[in-house]
């Protein structure tokens, strides 16, 4: 398995080094040259089709005739009876990505006594509802959750499967496609239907939001992403003749290997960052509990709530589910207020969603200029509190 | 007790830069690192291990030189370590990288527990414990922030979630993936280091014979996702900055705010 350039040949184009997405190609002395970060994955050689100054010994890898496998099917991630919000965006992405293969919206559900959620599901653009329900599904258990869906799989062949990126989705998705033998893309940010072979590409960030990835499962069959909640717009819509189709598969108990022995849910007073429409987000150049009891007051004003960057979380200001970015939440508000953030990438994968995103920072080159509406060079610490001020004054004085 | 550690040698990406002309990662320089939530996991097993015994193996898929996390491992506590590695492995998505490591593992075959970290900051798809599980047919348990007890039959584990926690009992064998709240680890032992470093004996290499794998199963080849393409991100918008004294850009930012189409614009 090796590749290798004809040196004749190759007139130093660069095609082939734009076409790596592994950097295994340079250009040394004007012509081409194998790096040892080569995959042999022949992109490079697809991209030399006018000199064919690469040359290898891979044979093409054959693929599958996936036309029987039909469908874009959405996992409706609930707990106690409640839809996690992702689902619904999903429903929304999946309707565009069915209509470009001409493919049907399913959503599927898995509980007990959860047939109240049908109906949401259908409003939100899922044709097809495949419910199984079973006393030994009421609470999510991952090899028995992994059970049922490989059997929904084998039985009605989609062509498509969603998961939201939540704590459960995460956990299941990984353990389905293993079982059913199919790859998986993590944490999406975008997905999209190639038109030229059908295929989803699947768009991710990668080292820490530095790079985006764009990702396909050509060989393998149903097509599996986990998409991140936030970055997908849930779209209601009624779709013609909505089925439902219950589905009936035995479990056991002792299958399952694992026991619930408690729940405990700790909601804190507020809204979700992620629901919120104005966010106050601090980071490095905030001063401690101080500084952020300031952001907390503007927020306030505002009718928002508060986030910041993971150095924040680390120096234990604030809690964790308060963190935007690769490592936190992705969030969309109307309204973003980024105080002393430098505007890291690991930050900012979070939040570009933003309609209307304000930068407040005393270094005119930190990067979060680049992504501001509308950018303050300044100490937050002076710009707050006149924000403060001049909006509890009833505005501009 | 018998444990596995996976652990995985990554870039450290906090610290990276990008070429300000084409935007790509400068990979040239980028110190290599044992993967943050990986040290969690040692430290966890080998807390384990003080309390029943046993043995503590280290586990890692890479390139030879991956070969001094797995000293670092050693050096935290690790009695044993075991570097699958093979040109063969290279390219490797999450499907055929748990794969290679289930049948790593199947090789060593005597375990209770194996532990890994929640997910390595290099890919973030925090894909391969589970899909290892599956591989081997035992139950998990995953965003594990405390291990409660543990015995021959049974774990009982902590679990975050979104919105509060979980407690799970699991039947052994099972396997972890763990987040950094579980623990504060510890520094390698520098008497375990050096003699890590000396006897390279108890770090097995083994390569694609040597775990039963056909090449075609494995790296690139045995993927089912690839790489279509990468690039760097790209985000538009006005970049205005506002001018004037603290006042008068405060006042004009309120102003654009207030002719802004959101629903906060009214309560301005």
């Amino acid at each position: 398995m090796t590749i290798w350039i004809i040196e004749e040949k190759c007139d130093g184009c660069r095609r082939c080094i734009k076409a790596c997405p592994y950097e295994g190609i340079k250009i040394k002395d004007g012509i081409a040259s194998v790096t040892e970060r080569c995959t042999s994955c022949g992109a490079c050689i697809e991209a030399c089709k006018k000199q064919n100054a690469i040359e290898s010994d891979i044979e093409p890898r054959k693929i599958p005739d996936f036309s029987d496998r039909q469908g874009v099917w959405v996992f409706a991630d609930q707990t106690d009876g409640k839809l996690a919000r992702v689902c619904l965006e999903l429903l929304g992405k999946a309707q565009d990505l069915a209509k470009d293969m001409g493919h049907k919206v399913s959503a599927v559900l898995l509980g007990k006594d959860v047939s109240h959620l049908i109906q949401t599901l259908h409003d939100h653009g899922a044709q097809n509802v495949y419910l199984v329900e079973d006393d030994l599904l009421k609470n999510f258990r991952t090899i028995a959750y992994t059970n049922v869906i490989e059997d929904l799989v084998l039985t009605y062949k989609p062509n498509i499967l969603l998961m939201g990126a939540t704590a459960l989705g995460r956990d299941l998705a990984p353990r389905v496609s293993r079982r059913v033998g199919t790859g998986l893309t993590a944490d999406c940010t975008q997905l999209a239907i190639d038109p030229d072979e059908k295929l989803m590409f699947q768009t991710r960030p990668a080292f820490g939001g530095n790079v985006m990835a764009t990702i396909a499962c050509k060989y393998a069959s149903p097509q599996m992403a986990t998409v991140r909640p936030g970055v997908m717009e849930a779209a209601p819509c009624k779709p013609e003749n909505p089925t439902l189709i219950r589905h009936k598969i035995s479990l056991k108990e002792q299958d399952i290997r694992t026991k619930i022995l408690e729940r405990v849910t700790q909601k804190k007073p507020g809204t979700d960052i992620i629901d919120a429409n104005v966010i106050v987000a601090g980071g490095r150049g905030v001063n401690g509990e101080q500084g952020f009891a300031m952001l907390k007051e503007l927020a306030d004003i505002l009718g928002g709530e508060l986030a910041c960057t993971r150095l924040i979380i680390e120096q234990g200001i604030l809690p964790h589910d308060a963190q935007v970015g690769q490592t936190g939440k992705t969030i969309r508000p109307e309204i973003y207020i980024a105080c002393g953030i430098s505007g890291a990438v690991q930050h900012t994968a979070g939040m570009t969603g933003s309609r209307y995103i304000i930068a407040i920072n005393n270094d005119p080159l930190a990067p979060i200029f680049k992504l501001a509406n509308w950018g303050i060079v300044g100490d937050v610490h002076e710009i707050v509190p006149e924000f403060i001020k001049q909006l509890s004054c009833g505005g501009a004085s | 007790m018998n444990i596995i550690v996976l652990v995985k040698q990554v870039p450290n990406t906090t610290n990276i830069k990008l070429d300000p002309k084409t935007g790509n990662l400068i990979r040239e320089g980028l110190e290599s690192i044992m993967n943050p939530d990986d040290l969690h996991a040692l430290e966890a097993a080998v807390k384990i291990k003080d309390k029943t015994g046993g043995k503590v193996m280290a586990v890692s898929m890479g390139p030879p030189q991956a070969v001094d996390v797995l000293t670092q491992a050693m050096g935290m506590g690790a009695d044993k370590a075991f570097l699958l590695s093979d040109r063969a492995f290279s390219g490797a998505d999450t499907w055929a990288t748990s794969y290679t490591l289930s049948k790593g593992i199947e090789k060593i075959k005597d375990y209770d527990l194996i532990i890994c970290g929640h997910q390595a900051i290099d890919g973030d798809t925090a894909q391969i414990g589970p899909q290892v599980a599956d591989w081997l047919d035992i139950a998990q348990a995953t965003y594990v922030n405390d291990i409660e007890s543990v015995d021959e039959n049974e774990i009982v584990v902590k679990r975050r979630l979104e919105h509060g926690f979980e407690r799970l009992a699991c039947k052994m064998p099972v396997l972890l993936t763990v987040i950094s709240e579980l623990n504060e680890p510890r520094y390698p032992h520098m008497e375990q280091l050096i003699s890590a470093c000396e006897q390279k004996a108890p770090i097995k290499v083994w390569n694609a014979a040597d775990i039963g794998v056909k090449t075609i199963e494995v790296g690139l080849e045995g993927s089912n996702t690839h790489v279509i393409k990468t690039f760097t991100p790209n985000f538009k918008r006005q970049n205005e900055l506002l001018e004037g004294s603290n006042k008068e850009v405060v006042s004009d930012l309120i102003d654009r705010l207030k002719k802004s189409d959101t629903t906060i614009a009214y309560r301005l």
